[in-house]
């Protein structure tokens, strides 16, 4: 088996990513090849927070290979309401299904998780820890768009609990990219990834101002600025439209420039930039669904 | 030897283990990553900033009747990096253990980030895997630089 758990991005090596956007890339170019592929297995849902893109795209995944899902449904509804902990809660699911996709609030809670279970653990979003099934996404779409090497790759936004960031910056340190980090101060990335970034020698800068950076940069991966994070709303307000992105900003932006963001957006990007040859978010989200059947093409036996 | 007898200070053990040449002020600490309260039986008695020749002010425990394993002594690296650790049977130094930092120490510490899993209800020891300077929490990867000791699980 490729991997007998997915928790964070660290434990990626570029072999590892290659594997999985290898057989994405054949995924997509020929479903046919793989329907039946999970015929009668099952993928237990378990999303402690909501989602839409993740939890889809991996049911998409699960039905298009010939397997079916299990979801615990929502918090509210389940025996997490009545106090069960979330490892008897995974000890239970994991009688009835092939492999676990896990959302939670808490930051550890996959590593956690997969002490107790012998299925296949996927992380999906632990607090402001990781996301690496996000991660494998977008480097499937930045390779599709501008290869993995030779790149320089603007991060913008939350860096500081934005776990798409955190998985982002630590599986890019496997290829040839400078990473520029674009935040106010006080979203800057925690002193975790900055230590990670550091022991694998990668090529990091960090910046207030995108100006400065954005006519080197080959994509921009914005992320949502969140008005939970401040405490004062006319700081929030100041602080998110300097991070904004609309065609003013795009006008010293080289031609070429990918624009992602992992959804959803409330207003960093204006629509504006939807019609222009920039935004790659849409087709982003798409590409969850061949990375997501790869992965499990990979990880279930 | 001024040393030696600022350490007649505190008596001299029969049986048990002295842990010296432990920094002004953290005997407390040491005490409690032991998991040492008193409610064990022990005798112990504290010698707290003890003029030292190589570290200006020490702190030394003595033990009776206990004689600490390899693996109490790596956790106590984590506070007490200069300590020295001598078992002693029947008045005599039997055995010198050096401190090692350990790999990893689990249920020790607590995690000081409230997000992390094991700060919530779940059935789980903490675990941090020790870094050149500071430690790591091995779930949520925080990392603690600074005053190790204030975040020492409850006993």
């Amino acid at each position: 088996m490729w991997k007998d758990h997915l928790l964070t991005a660290k434990q990626l090596s570029r072999g590892d990513v290659e594997t999985v956007l290898d057989r994405a890339g054949e995924i997509a170019a020929d479903p046919e090849a793989v329907r039946g592929r999970l015929d009668g297995r099952l993928l237990g849902l378990l999303f402690f927070e909501p989602s839409t893109r993740t939890k889809m795209s991996f049911e998409t995944a699960a039905k298009r290979l010939g397997g079916g899902v299990v979801d615990m449904g929502s918090v509210e509804s389940s025996s997490v309401k009545k106090g069960e902990s979330l490892a008897d809660t995974v000890r239970v699911i994991e009688g009835y299904a092939d492999a676990l996709v896990l959302r939670h609030p808490s930051q550890g809670a996959a590593t956690m998780a997969s002490e107790f279970v012998d299925v296949p653990i996927i992380n999906a979003g632990d607090g402001a820890g990781h996301h690496p099934t996000q991660t494998l996404l977008d480097l499937y779409t930045i390779r599709e768009t501008a290869g993995l090497d030779g790149l320089s790759i603007g991060i913008m936004g939350d860096l500081k609990y934005g776990r798409t960031v955190h998985s982002l910056a630590h599986a890019l340190t496997n290829f040839d990219v400078h990473q520029h980090f674009v935040s106010p101060e006080s979203l800057r990335l925690p002193r975790s990834v900055r230590y990670d970034l550091h022991q694998a020698g990668a090529n990091v800068r960090e910046h207030e101002d995108l100006s400065a950076v954005l006519p080197t940069l080959d994509v921009l991966y914005v992320t949502r600025i969140q008005r939970e994070r401040f405490p004062d709303e006319n700081e929030y307000h100041a602080i998110a439209g300097e991070y904004r992105i609309d065609a003013d900003v795009l006008a010293d932006a080289p031609e070429d420039l990918a624009i992602m963001h992992p959804l959803p957006r409330v207003d960093e990007i204006a629509p504006e930039v939807d019609e222009t040859a920039h935004a790659r978010y849409f087709e982003q989200a798409h590409n969850g669904v061949p990375v997501r059947m790869a992965l499990l093409d990979l990880m279930l036996p | 030897m001024t040393e030696t007898n600022h350490e007649l200070r505190v008596s001299k053990i029969r049986n048990g283990t002295v842990i010296d040449h432990v920094a002004g002020g953290q005997a407390l600490n040491v005490l409690a990553i032991l998991g040492i309260d008193g409610s064990g039986g022990e005798t112990v008695s504290l010698g707290m900033n003890v003029p030292s020749d190589r570290l200006g002010r020490k702190d030394v425990v003595k033990v009776e009747g206990r004689e600490l394993s390899q693996s109490e002594v790596a956790v106590l690296s984590l506070i007490a990096p200069d300590a020295t650790i001598n078992i002693i049977r029947e008045y005599e130094v039997v055995e010198k253990l050096r401190v090692e930092r350990p790999d990893r120490v689990v249920g020790v510490l607590a995690c000081p980030n409230r997000n992390c899993i094991t700060a919530a209800d779940e059935p789980v020891e903490s675990k941090f895997d020790v870094l050149e300077n500071g430690v790591r929490c091995a779930y949520c990867e925080t990392i603690v630089r600074e005053s190790i000791a204030e975040h020492l699980a409850a006993n």
